[in-house]
């Protein structure tokens, strides 16, 4: 099957390559940019470990093809910190043991990051509804649901 | 696992995708939101030898009013469906019953085009249409139709999309004075699929129902109107005894198929205990 070039930016920097159309997302993220925060759970849209930001919209990337994201901003939890610090809502999950396991964090802190992008001051209820879309078998979300409400404080103490 | 391969189209207009459509018919697929079609073909359920990616086709999306009639394109997201001002306003049955369609990311992608496309018999979407009278916009190559959202669905999984054909508008007539809708639904979690679902539209004039309209999601088909029970309730004042009554119809005309959380047994008296609550709520609604 032909490779199709595609020309996109991930976390901040312009790339281009050329893949297969079958290649999914999240498989282009992790294995031809060795970006591995992205993780792959049942690769059916189920379980929400995958999911990364395209133009800003939190989306599953195992049911999204790399040849979909020509054009696109990609964002993925490999983006957040910057020089080796934390970002506000990395911090948050660390201290209020926002993960155990972990396998389900990289995903949470994007839906977090866009949930916080388009409501900096969310309740309880819309922080639970945001999560609601990825599973985690460790936390029973409940500091997950703390870990984002920090998150939001600290955003806004930064703000100040 | 991964899907097979295939070979992929993005086309940037409409007369291009539906030429595409026409030219690789019956290998090829249309993709929109991918929400139901990828997870099919990643487990290999289904291995589309083309697909026809109709995301960059511009003006597909669109969400308006026009002539008695809420028009949306067949890309429009369903988070742009679940936050428009025009569908709480023309359409409230599917802005309630969209707070119940799966979850922030899927609903991101998801499209209302893709979703009756793909015609799975848990659904909102289609049970809200049927009970609308909707009316879904088709084009190919040849020519352009418009088919009732009552005669869509034609089974699970499956419509009356003819090869060559895609959704391209759905056209919902807008709310009255006097109507009042509900949409009622348990699954296992917000968001799942639903286990039974019940949409409830009525009209109520001097305090009689005088039109009614009923639909389900969860049993054999998507988009399943249930005529007996909308018979049975106009004329009425919609009161207990009457809601008793649709209630207890609605449980023996549905055709509920096993699911792994829900005997049909169950649905069944899902579906009695929906249909009253809905019709209950649509009655308040309509005064």
């Amino acid at each position: 099957m032909a490779l199709i070039p595609i020309s996109l930016k991930v976390n901040g920097t312009r790339l281009e390559r050329a893949v297969e159309p079958r290649r999914l997302l999240a498989d282009f993220l992790r294995e031809d940019l060795d970006l591995k925060a992205t993780h792959v759970g049942c690769e059916h849209g189920v379980c929400g470990t995958c999911t990364v930001l395209v133009d800003g919209q939190a989306v599953r990337s195992c049911l999204s093809f790399a040849v979909q994201a020509d054009g696109c901003e990609v964002r993925t939890a490999d983006g957040l910190a910057k020089g080796g610090k934390l970002n506000a809502l990395q911090q948050a999950f660390w201290e209020k043991h926002g993960l155990q396991c972990g396998f389900c964090t990289p995903a949470m802190l994007m839906v977090a990051t866009e949930l916080l992008e388009r409501n900096p001051r969310p309740s309880k209820a819309e922080i639970e509804e945001a999560i609601s879309s990825n599973l985690c078998r460790c936390t029973g979300y409940y500091t997950i649901v703390e870990s984002v409400q920090r998150a939001a404080e600290l955003m806004q103490e930064g703000a100040k | 696992m991964k899907p097979a391969p295939f070979e992929y189209v993005r086309p940037g207009s409409l007369p291009e995708a539906l030429e595409a459509l026409a030219r690789h018919a019956p290998a090829g697929r249309i993709l929109a939101g991918g929400q139901s079609l990828v997870p099919m073909m990643n487990l290999r359920l289904v291995k589309p030898a083309v697909l026809i990616d109709i995301n960059r086709v511009a003006g597909l999306a669109d969400i308006r009013v026009e002539g008695g009639e809420l028009v949306v394109g067949a890309l429009a997201r369903h988070a742009a469906l679940l936050a428009s001002e025009l569908v709480a306003k023309h359409c409230p049955l599917m802005a309630e019953a969209y707070r119940h369609v799966a979850h922030g990311p899927i609903r991101n992608r998801g499209t209302l085009g893709g979703n009756i496309s793909h015609a799975d018999p848990a659904s909102e979407m289609p049970a809200v249409l049927a009970a609308c009278d909707a009316k879904i916009g088709v084009r190919s190559a040849k020519g352009a139709r418009t088919i009732p959202a009552t005669e869509f669905f034609t089974g699970a999984l499956t419509t009356a999309l003819a090869a060559g054909e895609m959704v391209v508008e759905i056209r919902i007539p807008t709310a009255k004075a006097g109507q009042g809708a509900a949409w009622q639904e348990v699954a296992n979690r917000q968001g799942d699929f639903a286990m039974a679902g019940v949409a409830a539209l009525v009209t109520v004039a001097g305090g009689k129902c005088t039109q009614a309209a009923v639909a389900v999601a969860g049993m054999e088909r998507a988009g399943t109107r249930l005529p007996a029970v909308e018979k049975q309730i106009v004329g009425t004042a919609l009161d207990a005894t009457a809601l008793a009554a649709a209630g207890r119809m609605a449980a023996e005309v549905v055709r509920p198929v096993d699911a792994y959380h829900a005997d049909p047994l169950y649905k069944r008296e899902l579906v009695e205990t929906l249909t009253v609550r809905a019709l209950a709520a649509a009655r308040e609604r309509a005064r």
